[in-house]
């Protein structure tokens, strides 16, 4: 029953993804080699999709891949899914809300959860930057693919270094890397 | 009932105007919410946020949800929620349909063949952000090697480094803290 497993991945991620935003990335990863519903190149595709599109990019991930998998109903299912934890838990929460946020164990669960959120991240980035930068299936230099490195290299002095361009929305840089990407023919 | 549709329409509103998600939100959630409607002060959606950030799940719909939930309960929580994610829904199953289509085209594979290089170094710059608000100390940066290592290496579900590292950030603090 694709709606219901559908419902049930996206309510684990919106249970466990703590941290907001890229949070989600390594349980879509876990979802993608798990289930085959979308490849990692996918992801990355969707990935992109969201930072260029309003919205949260929890939900538009869930969206995306419920629609791809099985169509309306499965976008809705997803979405769902995803929001049905947070939406429980903040009701329970509210109610006893300066308790909740001062609570030593709370403070003491957030401070390893963090780092943990963090390296998962980091994880799934790494898995997308093999796809991406490097071709595992060559021997030798082969292995580094340059163009795609030297464009990798040129966005991360740009979004970190350059005084004024690197405040610019993160949609200006997807544009600039889908620019290169049709006239080098990536 | 007329709130219940004020809360869907202005945070449909938010869900429009945020791009790129979670932080991107706060100086639009401050001209809706407090500004225009009142229906929050400027420290009460600082904390809403803070919340928002350590409970599980999208921060947006986090906050969303307990601006509902304050002003109408129940149902305001489920109408605020539902206004948050619809413009998402809708825009993403538009273009979703249109990509399907166009996938095939040369161009297209190109660009998203550069897209996804942005990407890397989009997350990439992420993690740099977070990693200075997350790790902070020796133990933290224990956790985090140990938890990198775990989903480099193993397929294992990310739910158990999670639970892990919140019982280890438990351990550490709460156990550690007994003995000064």
């Amino acid at each position: 029953m694709i709606f219901l497993q559908l419902f049930y991945e996206f309510f684990k991620t919106g249970l466990f993804a703590v941290g907001g935003g890229l949070a989600t990335l390594p349980f879509l990863e876990d979802i993608s080699q798990r289930t085959g519903w979308f490849t990692s190149a996918q992801l990355a595709d969707m990935l992109a999709i969201s930072e260029s599109t309003p919205g949260p990019i929890g939900v538009n991930m869930a969206t995306y891949v419920g629609f791809e998998t099985a169509g309306i109903l499965g976008a809705l299912c997803a979405s769902a899914g995803l929001v049905m934890p947070s939406v429980m838990l903040i009701i329970l929460v509210s109610k006893v809300l300066e308790k909740f946020r001062t609570n030593t164990y709370v403070e003491a669960a957030f401070y390893g959860l963090r780092p943990a959120s963090v390296a998962m991240v980091a994880s799934a980035g790494i898995g997308v930057a093999m796809t991406t930068l490097f071709n595992l299936t060559a021997s030798g230099f082969g292995v580094l693919r340059w163009r795609e490195l030297v464009l990798a290299a040129v966005i991360v002095v740009l979004t970190n270094f350059v005084p004024k361009v690197k405040k610019f929305h993160p949609i200006v840089f997807i544009a600039l890397a889908a620019a290169v990407g049709i006239i080098f023919e990536f | 009932m007329k709130e219940l549709w004020m809360l869907l329409i202005t945070f449909a509103k938010v869900g429009v105007m945020t791009f790129g998600g979670g932080m991107a939100m706060l100086p639009i959630l401050q001209r809706e919410v407090v500004e225009n409607r009142g229906w929050a002060t400027e420290a009460e959606l600082a904390d809403y946020f803070a919340i928002g950030q350590c409970t599980p799940g999208i921060i947006a719909v986090n906050t969303a949800t307990f601006i509902g939930q304050k002003r109408r309960g129940l149902l305001g929580a489920i109408f605020a929620t539902i206004g948050m994610v619809l413009p998402s829904l809708v825009i993403i199953m538009a273009l979703a349909g249109i990509i399907g289509q166009i996938s095939h085209i040369a161009a297209v594979k190109h660009a998203f063949a550069g897209i996804r290089v942005c990407v890397c170094v989009l997350i990439f710059n992420a993690v740099v952000k977070l990693w200075r608000s997350a790790v902070k100390d020796g133990k933290a940066l224990l956790i985090f090697a140990a938890v990198l290592a775990l989903s480099l290496l193993t397929d294992i579900t990310p739910v158990v480094p999670v639970l892990a590292a919140a019982l280890a950030g438990i351990l550490i603090k709460v156990a550690g803290g007994a003995k000064k």
